[in-house]
């Protein structure tokens, strides 16, 4: 096994165990904290994927902004009622839905034949930033210009809900 | 590709059940918010596994703009919660049940 295969695993399990922690721990605010391991951990997971520029975006949107939103909400309400996860299993059927579900799509995964990728990849001609950049403006240049508009009705949107209700 | 793809494939899975199970199970409304950020996070590991996988710079498009739309989604979802706890001064969703039939 590879060294950049250790670091990888050490990394995904890392990003499970806190994303466990996020739903388990009874305090938001640790959730929060958990939240951004997380978020971190998996931009690790895509620089070993050869995704640097997702991996940056990743860092910057979800670990900066993302998570300084979730903590302004967290310090904004008050949340005295907050519980510990539960789980309430109704009967053993949930639990065979859950465990036939699980071992279905395990069972396609194993027998499913995916080439693992070899050499080198293409992808890192010109660096990545250039390639994304590139298929960004061209490639999928009216998506681009469609998610700016979608992230520009979002801050209305956000902005409408949250003011205060002026009369 | 450090591992192989599938071990890729299952680490997604995890994430996206762990989320699922946030989703279904809290019943605070910022939390499961979290929730259906991990999930997407999952989704997008997928996105860039197999734009690896295939050497095809679409996946980590894909990518981008999945974290944009997170991102508009955070923004409204939160200020949804906001809105929510100004008026009812709640956040279970068990106390919010005015469109329940």
């Amino acid at each position: 096994m590879s060294a950049a295969a250790v670091v990888f695993y050490v990394l995904a399990a890392l990003a499970v165990t806190s994303a466990v922690m996020v739903i388990a721990s009874r305090n938001a605010i640790h959730s929060a904290i958990y939240l951004v391991l997380s978020f971190l951990s998996m931009a690790g997971l895509y620089v070993l994927l050869e995704a640097e520029f997702v991996a940056v975006v990743q860092v910057l949107v979800y670990a900066g902004g993302i998570m300084v939103l979730f903590l302004f909400v967290i310090m904004l309400v008050n949340l005295r009622d907050a519980q510990a996860l539960r789980i309430r299993v109704h009967g053993t059927l949930s639990a065979a839905v859950g465990i036939l579900a699980a071992g279905l799509i395990l069972y396609t995964y194993s027998r499913g034949r995916i080439p693992p990728a070899t050499g080198p990849s293409v992808l890192r001609e010109g660096g990545n930033l250039q390639r994304v950049g590139e298929a960004l403006l061209t490639q999928a240049l009216l998506p681009f210009e469609i998610a700016s508009i979608l992230l520009l009705v979002a801050m209305v949107g956000a902005i409408v809900l949250a003011r205060k209700p002026s009369d | 590709m450090p591992v192989p793809p599938t071990h890729v494939l299952v680490i997604s899975l995890l994430l996206f059940a762990v989320g699922m199970l946030g989703v279904l199970t809290r019943r605070n409304a910022i939390i499961i918010l979290m929730s259906i950020e991990l999930m997407m996070n999952a989704a997008n590991l997928n996105l860039v596994a197999f734009s690896r996988q295939l050497d095809n710079i679409v996946g980590q498009v894909f990518g981008v703009f999945t974290i944009a739309v997170a991102a508009g989604e955070v923004a409204v979802g939160l200020a949804v919660v906001l809105a929510l706890f100004r008026n009812r001064d709640t956040l279970q969703v068990d106390d919010v049940r005015i469109l329940k039939g």
